[in-house]
């Protein structure tokens, strides 16, 4: 509100306002401190995500990948440092004495507006393939359940699955299973995408397929994190890469530079080893 | 063994037949199975012991079947606040609230811990440990509502609040253990569409927890039924007591209690059907070949 008042005073246009909002980065995460189970598992993360941008996240097993994002999606309370997701911060707000955290109420909220998939998919057992992709739109969203079917429909035919709405998750292949969990995250029309070694629980046939509509995403221009071990894919769908090691990141850029001529040593060991 | 594929013979008579040996002991079983067997027709056609026509007689005697009907009604009251009380206690232990999980630790620890007989004659007694049931600030503050407890507490009362209570502390732990069945990775996926925490609870994980909760919840459907004849002590005119009253009266003990055995069985029965059908609902998605309709 007050950067509206301030462009206006300017008399600045409203297409130099979009840019320079467009130029904000989506996620921001300053010095964020995570512990579990008596451990510092994230030590001081900082980490920028543009608007529109790629970014993978590599780094050995043990490195706090997954629990850095699952602290971006508030999955995970952090304990010091804060995550703006578009400018907000997420789990806390600001009051006298500090930062709070938010309700869990609040939180669901702000998930709703992150998309994220999972190693092992977790698509819903007891609800078919369409039930699963409608139901967060309608149930949180608000959605006309017409308009969600329609949107459904829409999605599962993007990941190549228009046959599968009616099947239940049981009887359908990992990587059909993981194609439809991205169809759901994408059906509450999230800012941003997180994925969790989306393929790891796949054989390289079905991990293909899987990656392809990452990368489908990825031109459409759909912001996103993604954590893998994929290295070879990471190099090719993403702008930036980071990679961690024990909580902290140890290497950061432009993907090409990263590959090409990591400076960290461990860095320089883990994508050695990994291509 | 030059042969290969398509060109293999299908000769059958060629192949060894392999025989079952035949069970000596096996034999030996059903005779003496028959034998019991036809010692209890024996007995039931032939001992006069059992007068059958009284049994018949009193099959749909009215105060029977008002004592079957008291029985339905009870059963279904308690499995309900039963079911509530459970789920409420299992919510209750899983959250990350201590003092929340250690009050329903407690509950379940005192109300598994004790006969349920006796807290039905506790319930029954009421009355001599607090006179008065009183609504309002306690240790003797002003009060809001004052029922004299022998007249909140009738026999019905009492044995809905001694069994309920049990009741929900064995359903809590059946719910409880049904719940941590499901993956944790289901609550993940869940928070992460955006669900509120009790539509994860509703919508993601319950669903799933009733699988592995509606058996043994059939068990305890079943179990109370039966259990219900201990509220014949608080004179409570359920099928056991108006069983009860009736041989008092005429002394025909065994042809009653006949009666009353055969009536528990039917009721048993309609229940076992019914619970089929629940566990077939509950199995969705989980069954090998199916599409759902539309
Ligand atoms: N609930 C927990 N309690 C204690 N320690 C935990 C917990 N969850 C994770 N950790 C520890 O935190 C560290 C980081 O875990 P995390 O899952 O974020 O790693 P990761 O980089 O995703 O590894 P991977 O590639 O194996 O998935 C690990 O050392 C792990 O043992
Ligand atoms: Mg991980």
């Amino acid at each position: 509100m007050a950067d509206m008042n301030l462009s206006q005073n300017l008399g600045g246009s409203t297409s130099a306002m979009h840019e320079m909002e467009n130029s904000k980065p989506l996620v921001r995460c300053e010095n964020v401190w995570k512990k579990l189970g008596g451990n510092d598992v994230l030590k001081g993360i900082n980490l920028e995500v543009g608007r529109g941008e790629v970014v993978s996240l590599l780094g050995p097993s043990g490195a706090g990948k997954s629990t850095l994002l699952r602290c971006i999606n508030a999955i995970e309370y952090i304990d010091r440092g804060l995550v703006y997701v578009d400018d907000v911060p997420v789990g806390c707000e600001e009051s006298s004495g500090g930062y709070m955290r938010v309700s869990e109420q609040r939180l669901s909220r702000q998930r709703a507006d992150i998309g994220m998939v999972f190693q092992n998919f977790n698509l819903f057992p007891h609800m078919s393939v369409l039930q699963n992709i409608i139901d967060a739109p309608v149930r949180v969203r608000k959605e006309k359940k017409s308009d969600a079917i329609e949107h459904a429909h829409e999605l599962i035919k993007r990941v190549g699955l228009p046959e599968k709405a009616n099947a239940y998750p049981r009887h359908l292949s990992g990587g059909q299973q993981q194609r439809i969990a991205i169809a759901r995250a994408l059906a509450m029309r999230p800012k941003l995408m997180l994925f969790d070694e989306p393929t790891s629980a796949l054989d390289p046939y079905l991990t293909n397929e899987v990656l392809d509509v990452i990368k489908d995403l990825a031109q459409s221009g759909m912001t996103m994190i993604i954590v893998t071990h994929e290295v070879r894919f990471a190099r090719e769908v993403s702008d930036k890469t980071t990679i961690m090691g024990n909580g902290k990141i140890i290497e950061a850029g432009d993907t090409e530079q990263v590959f090409s001529s990591p400076s960290n040593p461990i860095a320089q060991d883990f994508l050695s080893n990994s291509l | 063994m030059k042969q290969t594929g398509a060109a293999q013979t299908m000769d059958m008579a060629g192949a060894p037949e392999i025989h079952k040996p035949t069970n000596v002991l096996r034999w030996f079983g059903v005779a003496v199975v028959s034998v019991i067997c036809a010692w209890i027709v024996y007995q039931i056609l032939f001992n006069p012991g059992f007068q059958w026509d009284i049994v018949g007689t009193y099959m749909l005697h009215p105060s029977v079947l008002s004592g079957i009907v008291q029985t339905i009604y009870l059963t279904i009251l308690v499995m309900v606040l039963g079911i509530i009380i459970g789920v409420l206690l299992a919510v209750m232990r899983l959250s990350n609230d201590p003092l929340l999980a250690f009050c329903s630790h407690s509950f379940v620890w005192f109300f598994r811990g004790t006969p349920v007989l006796v807290q039905l004659v506790f319930w029954y007694n009421f009355g001599t440990l607090f006179p008065m049931i009183e609504f309002g600030i306690p240790f003797d503050g002003p009060k809001f509502i004052e029922i004299p407890a022998n007249v909140a507490i009738s026999s019905f009362t009492a044995a809905l609040l001694g069994l309920g209570l049990a009741e929900g502390a064995y359903m809590g732990e059946i719910i409880r253990a049904g719940l941590m069945s499901v993956d944790d990775g289901q609550t993940e996926a869940s928070k992460a569409l955006g669900h509120r925490p009790w539509q994860t609870f509703w919508v993601v994980v319950l669903p799933q927890a009733m699988k592995a909760i509606i058996p043994p919840t059939g068990n305890q459907v079943i179990g109370m039924l039966k259990y219900t004849s201990l509220a014949s002590i608080v004179a409570l005119p359920e099928l056991m007591h108006s069983i009860e009253l009736i041989y008092a009266r005429t002394f025909e003990t065994v042809p009653m209690l006949i009666v009353a055995a055969v009536w528990y069985l039917i009721m048993v029965s309609v229940l076992t059907v019914g619970q089929h059908f629940i566990e077939k609902h509950y199995s969705k998605g989980w069954r090998r070949q199916e599409q759902v309709d539309g």
